[in-house]
């Protein structure tokens, strides 16, 4: 486990870096945030005030700590404009986000590794070809662009799939893991599982595939890595069935670099949940990180900003993990 | 298959040379001024349509304003951010992996640990991030992306850097008295170059999509300048009445993504060797 110890202890510092800078980068925007919230009328004595009690006329260094020494408590400060808790305000929106990601996940995995793999084993036919122009279309499209044609069609022209939010009006699913479509299962509420899967399928269908056009061809080319490799000849002269190549010895080896690189891609998994919400008003965190930014809600903001980056540390260290669980080899 | 991969340059090229032409060109070849608003020929549908009108060929938005017009005024900024960012995050990646290559120890240290600062880090929520505090503009854009881009040069540059230094010309520059940012510059910077090549192509692809997104979330240039995202997010409102408003824009965005990655795919298939082989 020291492996495991040295990358959190790592990550220590880098996280310490981007707080700074984006603690750096709030004190150098233009504007006054306590004009911003007070409004132009607020008097010279209402604006002192209000700086001194949120500690902005402290120097940078000594607001910094404190942010930081809260921070470690579990203490990120009160939304400015929301006025609440951060916290709370996070702690409301992130199932929504980690359910859109699940889903995106699933639907990227269900795309790319079959059109991956099949691509590589009937390499340089015409299904392959068709295969790589399909992912390279998928890689060039806008995902927000897809939300919004999705929208049009499955939305408002075949009226089949709702345009926005997370579940329907007057709909209540008991929360226990405030995953909506986990709860509903678990209480057996088919009503509300059916209205939160209608809602999730289009969102999770535009961030699943763009993440999908870029699997599609690294899972491709690392089966065809795998393939060229001695063992996979030496199976097949031993008269394994092409199945049993295919499956036990191609696609296993071929999925450590399939991991290395969906873990990799969860990063641009949380940018696209930013956009993506913001086009089906999905209520997770990226749609709040829009509307904290709309509001020059700066507090929250950094805090979101923030919680992205410890949430992007988190799910490498969980695809490191993962490795260990696929290749017996790596030991952590 | 080289014929294949020479098609995929010039298809990929022509798409990008249609761009440029476009930006350059945009006041000759707009047929209106794209800010000018005409109220009474609000939301017309494209030409073709059954209300289109002869005198505006993709119709009009909800102000009136000729889409044709705005989408070719909107290359510009795609162009502009694109080539502007590409270039930048190429010089900044390229100097600072090349030294940290070139040098190692200390200065490789520095540069390795600001490299994993910033991976630690989607790029676009760096970019989010910095237009959010520092606000809109086409400058403050083009710093946004830069910082959120030029990890990737750094990285391979800095690859790259390493295995060239070993080899015998530049020792035999080294015997010759050439001193270090002179081998640097004159031999071995200019041999990552076919790399170089292949990932600002790609980088270009990824900037123009990153700038509609942040134009498209309201963080891009000021709303007054017409770009493909802002063009997309005001069409948003009107998708059922008028959908010609963000489908024509985003058409714009994917033909012109779709040339660039076609390119780079070209590119580097005739750079790569190991793929060349295959």
């Amino acid at each position: 486990m020291s492996t495991l110890r040295r990358r959190i202890l790592g990550a220590i510092p880098v996280i310490l870096g981007i707080s700074f800078l984006i603690f750096l980068l709030m004190h150098i925007a233009p504007g006054d945030p306590v004009v911003l919230l007070l409004g132009e009328d607020a008097t010279p004595e209402e604006i002192a005030r209000t700086r001194h009690d949120w500690g902005l006329d402290q120097p940078l260094i000594v607001q910094y700590w404190d942010f930081l020494s809260r921070a470690v408590q579990g203490d990120f400060g009160k939304s400015l404009k929301f006025n609440e808790p951060v916290i709370n305000l996070v702690k409301e929106r992130l199932p929504a986000t980690i359910e859109l990601g699940i889903a995106s996940l699933v639907v990227a995995i269900l795309i790319s590794v079959p059109l991956g793999v099949y691509s590589a084993i009937k390499h340089n036919s015409l299904l392959d070809h068709a295969g790589m122009s399909v992912a390279l279309i998928g890689v060039s499209l806008p995902n927000f662009w897809l939300g919004i044609m999705l929208i049009y069609f499955l939305g408002g022209q075949l009226n089949l799939l709702p345009v926005a939010g997370r579940i329907e009006y007057g709909i209540n699913i008991q929360p226990i893991t405030h995953l909506y479509l986990v709860d509903s299962l678990l209480t057996g509420n088919f009503a509300g599982f059916w209205s939160a899967f209608k809602h999730l399928l289009m969102p999770a269908i535009t961030l699943g595939t763009s993440l999908a056009a870029i699997v599609t061809r690294i899972a491709r080319s690392s089966v065809l890595e795998v393939m060229r490799q001695d063992f996979i000849m030496t199976a097949r002269a031993k008269g394994l069935s092409e199945k049993t190549v295919i499956w036990r010895h191609i696609l296993r080896n071929a999925m450590i670099t399939l991991v290395t690189i969906l873990g990799l891609q969860l990063g641009a998994l949380l940018s696209g949940s930013v956009i993506t919400e913001t086009v089906f008003s999905f209520p997770g965190i990226g749609d709040l990180l829009i509307q904290s930014i709309s509001v020059r809600d700066y507090k929250l903001t950094q805090v979101l900003i923030l919680f992205f980056a410890v949430m992007y540390f988190a799910v490498n260290l969980l695809v490191d993990l993962l490795y260990t669980v696929i290749d017996p080899r790596i030991r952590m | 298959m080289l014929g294949v991969r020479y098609f995929k340059i010039w298809v990929g090229g022509a798409i990008l040379l249609l761009l440029f032409i476009c930006g350059v060109a945009a006041p000759l070849l707009a047929p209106r001024d794209p800010q000018a608003q005409t109220l009474e020929d609000r939301l017309r549908p494209p030409r073709w349509s059954e209300n289109g009108s002869p005198a505006y060929f993709l119709g009009t938005d909800n102000l009136g304003r000729d889409i044709l017009s705005r989408l070719i005024y909107g290359s510009r900024i795609s162009l502009l951010v694109g080539a502007a960012t590409v270039v930048l995050a190429g010089l900044v990646g390229c100097t600072l992996g090349g030294v940290a290559g070139y040098f190692g120890e200390t200065t490789d240290e520095i540069v390795s640990k600001m490299t994993e600062i910033f991976l630690a880090f989607p790029f676009l929520l760096i970019a989010i991030a910095i237009m959010a505090f520092l606000g809109q503009g086409v400058f403050n854009l083009i710093v946004a992306l830069m910082l959120s881009r030029w990890v990737q040069y750094c990285r391979v540059v800095r690859g790259e850097v390493l295995s060239i230094k070993e080899r015998d010309f530049v020792t035999a520059a080294h015997a010759l008295g050439g001193k270090n940012f002179y081998i640097l510059l004159r031999h071995v910077l200019p041999n990552t170059l076919a790399s170089v090549t292949v990932i600002a192509t790609f980088a270009m692809a990824v900037v123009i999509i990153s700038e509609a997104s942040l134009s498209f979330l309201g963080l891009g240039v000021p709303p007054h300048i017409p770009t493909w995202g802002s063009m997309l997010s005001e069409g948003r409102s009107y998708i059922n009445r008028a959908p010609w408003l963000t489908i024509f824009p985003g058409m714009a965005i994917f033909i012109t993504v779709f040339g660039i990655n076609l390119l780079g795919d070209g590119l580097r298939d005739v750079f790569d060797p190991k793929l060349r082989r295959q």
